[in-house]
């Protein structure tokens, strides 16, 4: 495995070496059609409001693989630039990549120029990668930030549209969160009532949406730097079991048992010291 | 949605979802969720059921319990299709008061269960989309739990979980109840406390992991002093 690395290096971009192959094996003979392996989906509540010193972001945390959830306790708020977040929705291997891709590219411009990024930057990048790829990478997106020129909220879609706005939400839970923003959102509204504004949105969208559900995941970006509260909202669904579902050794019967000796020659030795200095 | 395939048919590029001719099919049948299970012990039976009513990805109703009580000993526990579900406990409540008017007699489960797998296979060629596990007292007292398959084919158990979290739940009894896959365990026999404390565990569990089954959950005792319920809250989100 590490071997082959070291020879040729990985290729860049999608490696499509296996597409013939993987429609033969679909649309083989009648008993041997396989299923492509389904790609994890987020099946998300995520949004956005801009208030008075910056920007709120908000997500749930559930991760689902059809009706399955695969992850209760996700992350779906992710690190762009230290002024910059975004929030992903759709394939989960999708929103991972490319908000890392991001954050990598602006990292690399930040060391060449000396300037933190500004948002724009981060949405035409993404714009320019998704639309490339005409709608094959399944990521929606809000990004949010302060920079330089004020605090910014866009969305990105699949297929590399963009939207700048105010407040918004995204996912599959995207409508009861978007009637609670309609509601209640004003322009120029304190830290507090941004937040519980968010939080109550998300929400909506996990009592109302199958595919979000247990906490809410705060974001707080400001001028002054970022609050990333994760946890904001614990689920308050803690049902706890009656019984102790522990088994006693021996419960597994152990069929056969092999014992191997490892010889292990001693190359190199070293000490090193412990700080123990100051704990008890 | 979006799937990550580069290549359709012919090894050419897929074309955009949204252009070109899209084909729309009817289809009869919708997906409602929901989990159904039945236990049977000495001299008693449980069905329990979510009360959940789903579609996609929103929810129909919190409050729509799956547990339909057919005589005093007998309860019905169905999910898949809530439309099918509807129709069928009316068409066995009809032909359990034919039966009535006929024999003078109530139905025995026994009886309740073949004339279910009659009136299933009946439909053969359009199905109802219904998961069915019956729960009641047999002749003698004791309990019985008769499983079957949307066309028919039914058994009797001692425990069976039907529905969306099946799956989940079924190999979670085989353990519990069934004492599989264990060796050197103590076989006892079920107590009613222990059952009932096992199904709401149980349900807890599914709730956690599967997406259509929560809100409530809704729990049948049947004795021969009758049928008591039990509601126990379950997630909401």
């Amino acid at each position: 495995m590490a071997l082959s690395c070291v020879l040729e290096p990985a290729l860049s971009g999608f490696n499509f070496e296996n597409s013939t192959r993987n429609i033969v094996l679909e649309n083989g003979s009648e008993e041997g059609k396989i299923k492509a392996p389904k790609p994890m989906k987020t099946g998300t509540t995520i949004a956005g409001v801009v208030y008075k010193d910056g920007v709120v972001l908000g997500a749930d945390t559930r991760a689902t693989s059809d009706e399955v959830v695969a992850d209760k306790m996700c992350a779906k708020i992710h690190y762009i630039a230290p002024n910059i977040y975004c929030c992903g929705a759709g394939t989960a291997a999708d929103t991972e990549k490319t908000t890392e891709m991001l954050s990598s590219n602006l990292t690399i411009f930040s060391m060449n120029s000396g300037r933190n990024p500004r948002v724009v930057m981060a949405v035409n990048i993404l714009q320019d990668m998704l639309f490339r790829y005409r709608g094959m990478i399944g990521a929606h997106l809000i990004l949010g930030g302060v920079d330089c020129t004020g605090s910014h909220l866009y969305t990105v879609g699949p297929y590399g549209s963009m939207d700048k706005v105010p407040y918004l939400a995204m996912g599959s839970g995207n409508l009861p969160a978007m009637g609670i923003l309609e509601d209640r959102f004003k322009a120029n509204m304190d830290l507090e009532e941004a937040k519980s504004l968010v939080s109550d949105a998300i929400h909506a969208g996990i009592m109302s949406d199958l595919g979000s559900g247990n906490n809410i995941d705060l974001c707080v970006i400001t001028k002054e730097g970022v609050d990333y509260i994760r946890p904001h909202k614990e689920s308050p669904f803690n049902y706890k079991r009656q019984a102790k579902y522990k088994y006693k050794p021996g419960t597994t019967p152990v069929l056969t048992k092999t014992v191997t000796q490892v010889e292990l020659e001693l190359l190199d030795e070293t000490v090193q010291m412990m700080e123990t200095a100051g704990s008890s | 949605m979006i799937s990550a395939q580069a290549y359709g048919e012919n090894g050419k590029m897929k074309e955009y979802h949204y252009t070109g001719p899209v084909e729309h099919k009817f289809s009869p049948y919708a997906f409602n969720g929901g989990t159904v299970l039945a236990v049977a012990g000495e001299d008693f039976a449980i069905v329990a059921s979510d009360t959940r009513l789903s579609e996609g990805y929103s929810i129909h109703s919190r409050d729509s319990p799956k547990c339909y009580k057919l005589t005093d000993t007998t309860v019905l526990g169905c999910s898949g299709f809530h439309g099918d579900c509807l129709t069928l406990t009316k068409i066995i409540d009809a032909r359990l008061k034919m039966y009535k008017h006929s024999n003078n007699k109530t139905m025995t489960s026994g009886a309740i269960a073949a004339m279910l797998s009659t009136i299933l296979y009946g439909r053969r060629f359009f199905p109802y989309y219904v998961y069915n596990i019956i729960g009641g007292l047999d002749e003698e007292g004791r309990g019985a739990v008769y499983s079957f398959d949307p066309v028919g084919s039914y058994q009797r158990d001692t425990y069976k979980a039907g529905g969306s979290a099946s799956a989940m739940l079924q190999p979670l009894l085989d353990n519990q109840i069934g004492f599989k896959n264990m060796e050197n365990v103590e076989e006892v026999p079920l107590t009613l406390e222990k059952a009932v404390q096992l199904v709401k565990d149980v349900f807890i569990s599914a709730a956690e992991r599967d997406v259509y089954t929560g809100d409530a959950l809704e729990i049948c005792i049947i004795t021969k002093e009758g049928i008591r319920e039990e509601i126990v809250p379950l997630r909401k989100d």
